[in-house]
């Protein structure tokens, strides 16, 4: 009788004691002011996008620092290709069950997530520390309709990516400026080595400097108007056209177009490519460049306007039927901060979104990071609209026509504006 | 799914058959007490059927005559509240659908596809078999070899076709370069790249085909050969008239499967091209995939385009029948 007696106070003890820590959590929550967020518990998973061999260590460490930092706070780290998270996400988050805490989101999925419902909004809460210091371009992609919805974790653009070795062979000692000097160093490049001199990669994405260049964009989205099928983007179009037909560039494949690209410009097969800051821990694997000072970065060629790529990126956002928000807010937060962006641009070269992290002297004894940050700052930010992510295939299948020699860029473009407007119907 | 559902309705069909001989009144009740057992038999199956393939078919249909999107299907998670907002519209998805040029180019490549893959599935599978069906050496090694593609998962061949074909550092490329010849954007152009996906799927539907063909070759009499040997019959005369009647059965059956197959063969097209280049190669099922599944998924769309694929080949499975039962054949 006494045993039983200790056994049951044992027990209410044991209860009061995890009550009060469970409740403790969830009662900080809505207030956003815990005393000592230390103590908050919870498990949370995370699904990250980044590529598991060359980037996934570096955000696992960070993890196991946040896990010290947060004894109460387990993270399960899960690892989703780019190309599937976005759906994935949209189908676990839909049907409510499997969705992860905290997801690695695109710039260009978090207003679409965000229009759906899918996100908790962050505005007030710990998930977002001085927002002062973010990049405008990045914190512009984290809000939708006045909230903001995600946290900027990290940002690029694109650049041109050169082989120094074969353009000094070729009798260029500096990277092209215009499109111009891109195709004057290209043709020099055929004639002068054995390898060619610029490796398109057919994808939207990639058309996207060249409309730049000439003054040309998407859509309008102050007068919500769609402007693809502009003069200045047939110019655009029209350049790339010439590119390829005088030699400049040899015809792309439109399969595997990506891996095509990068295989020619690290087996120093092509001299040059458009690529970006996530592309460098693969390139530097390449035989060409075993030295890495062989690897050149400049601005993307101008057009005749302007030279110009679009920004990239990627937020961290978390799932409003998160059952541990509290715990995600610090996660989001941890993941965010300038020391943990640092040590992410310190080791592999992804672009930090706030302003201090790029006085850390640890970014600022990376190259890589070094010749991007000042490219970063001309990148043109894209339209953050819901339909965003739904303006590429159109664009992508035209480019593919093109390339294929079924269309002319004026009906190339004609037929993307077509789409465009079945895609978005209350636009002009 | 068509084969599934045609199951159920099968059943009760033949039950239905059965209890029409009985001419008095109360056939039903008698039907019921004289067959409980076997009605409470069927009933789990019955039951399972309509929980995992009448309810998403039901849910679809309905789907399919309103607007619905992801953008306004209600819901709530955490704190966000989505009212619902989609409406009854009809016939509006189909009409739209029907109405498109895009929609009948898919069909014309969808048919085109499916006979030429089915045809050549059936031409190459027959010549297999009766090679393989007389006495020759390492006739087991030839049948292994060659049923290897199916064996083979779709995603592990289509991916190793796609590396074969790749423009710059494909194999097929390489062995052309090496004869001195320019290679070829194998799926960079569209008919290139119609050919090729062909081409993939004959690879992987031949060995079914052939299998089938070699089970029907072995259960024809070999007396009905040798009496025709006797009779004089030429090796083309015995092929006309003993073994092509003789693999009727199979081939009706495999003919309607290999069709149906082949008109939903998502992962081929889906894996080596994607659809491309532009959307060239993208056949029905494919197409209203991604109707689905890019940005705000389009569900009642992507629904209607469901129904449609699949009221084609119920359409195309009934006349099938009904041109074999007129023939005398066995279904």
């Amino acid at each position: 009788m006494r045993r039983l007696l200790a056994a049951s106070a044992v027990a209410a003890l044991t209860l009061t004691a995890t009550a009060c820590g469970g409740g403790g959590g969830e009662a900080a929550a809505p207030t956003a002011s815990v005393t000592d967020p230390s103590k908050i518990t919870g498990e949370l998973t995370w699904w990250d996008t980044t590529r598991p061999d060359s980037e996934g260590p570096t955000f696992q460490a960070l993890i196991k620092e946040f896990e010290a930092q947060y004894p109460g706070i387990k993270v399960k780290y899960v690892n989703v290709p780019s190309d599937q998270a976005q759906n994935q996400f949209q189908t676990a988050a839909q049907a409510g069950t499997g969705a992860p805490d905290v997801i690695r989101s695109e710039v260009a999925w978090t207003p679409q997530f965000a229009s759906l419902g899918y996100l908790q909004p962050l505005d007030g809460t710990r998930a977002v520390d001085d927002e002062s210091d973010f990049l405008p371009g990045p914190l512009s992609s984290t809000q939708y309709s006045g909230k903001t919805y995600a946290v900027p974790q990290v940002t690029d653009t694109l650049a041109l990516i050169y082989n120094k070795r074969l353009l000094k062979e070729a009798g260029h000692d500096e990277p092209p400026r215009t499109i111009a000097e891109l195709k004057q160093a290209a043709l020099d490049v055929k004639d002068k080595t054995d390898a060619d001199g610029l490796a398109l990669n057919v994808d939207s994405y990639f058309l996207l400097p060249f409309m730049y260049g000439e003054g040309g964009d998407l859509l309008d989205v102050q007068s919500k108007k769609i402007v693809v099928n502009s003069p200045a983007n047939v110019k655009a179009v029209e350049t790339v056209a010439d590119l390829i037909n005088s030699g400049a560039a040899p015809k792309p494949a439109t399969t595997d177009s990506y891996a095509n690209a990068m295989t020619a410009l690290k087996e120093g097969k092509a001299a040059m490519i458009y690529n970006g800051p996530w592309a460098l821990s693969e390139i530097y694997q390449g035989k060409e460049f075993k030295d890495k000072a062989n690897l050149g970065i400049a601005p993307v060629p101008a057009g005749s306007v302007k030279a110009g790529a679009p920004t990239g990126g990627w937020n961290l956002a978390i799932y409003a039927g998160s059952k541990n928000i509290p715990a995600a807010y610090e996660f989001v937060r941890f993941m965010t901060t300038a020391k943990a962006q640092a040590k992410i641009a310190k080791e592999i070269s992804l672009l930090p979104t706030r302003t201090s992290a790029y006085a850390d002297p640890d970014v600022q004894g990376n190259p890589d990071v070094a010749v991007f940050k000042p490219i970063m700052d001309t990148a043109v930010p894209r339209p953050w609209i819901p339909e965003g992510g739904q303006l590429f295939q159109p664009l992508l299948e035209g480019y593919q026509s093109l390339v294929g020699g079924q269309a002319t860029p004026a009906d190339m473009l004609k037929k993307v504006d077509e789409q465009y407007h079945g895609i978005m119907k209350d636009w002009s | 799914m068509a084969v599934s559902t045609g199951r159920a309705p099968a059943a009760g069909e033949s039950a239905r058959g059965r209890s029409r001989r009985h001419d008095s009144p109360g056939r039903l009740r008698r039907a019921l007490s004289a067959h409980w057992y076997a009605w409470a038999m069927i009933a789990p199956v019955v039951v399972v059927m309509l929980v995992l393939i009448g309810w998403p078919l039901a849910r679809g249909v309905y789907l399919s005559l309103t607007d619905a999107t992801e953008a306004n299907m209600g819901r709530t998670i955490g704190v966000n509240v989505i009212p619902s907002t989609y409406e009854f519209v009809g016939l509006d998805n189909y009409l739209q659908i029907l109405t498109s040029s895009l929609f009948w180019d898919k069909v014309l490549w969808t048919v085109t596809w499916t006979a030429v893959c089915v045809g050549l599935h059936y031409g190459i599978g027959l010549g297999l078999a009766v090679m393989l069906n007389r006495k020759l050496r390492l006739r087991s090694v030839y049948r292994v070899l060659l049923i290897l593609p199916w064996a083979v998962p779709a995603f592990v061949a289509a991916f190793i076709w796609r590396y074969l074909y790749n423009s710059d550092y494909g194999v097929i490329n390489g062995f052309l370069e090496i004869a001195g010849l320019s290679g070829v954007g194998w799926l960079d152009d569209p008919v290139t790249a119609k050919i090729a996906v062909i081409a993939v799927n004959v690879w992987i539907g031949v060995p079914f085909m052939m299998v089938a063909m070699l089970g029907g070759l072995q259960s024809i009499p070999a007396e009905l050969y040798e009496a025709a040997e006797v009779d004089g019959a030429s090796p083309w005369q015995r092929f006309k008239a003993i073994t092509l009647p003789g693999l009727r059965q199979v081939s009706t059956t495999v003919v309607l499967l290999g069709t149906i197959w082949t008109f939903n063969m998502f992962p081929i097209i889906f894996l080596v091209t994607r659809g491309g280049p532009g959307s060239e190669t993208e056949i029905l099922v494919t197409y209203a995939f991604r109707e689905a599944f890019t940005g705000i998924r389009n569900y009642s769309g992507s629904a209607a385009w469901g129904v449609i694929i699949l009221a084609m080949l119920v359409v195309l499975a009934t006349g099938y029948r009904r041109t074999l039962r007129n023939q005398g054949g066995p279904w």
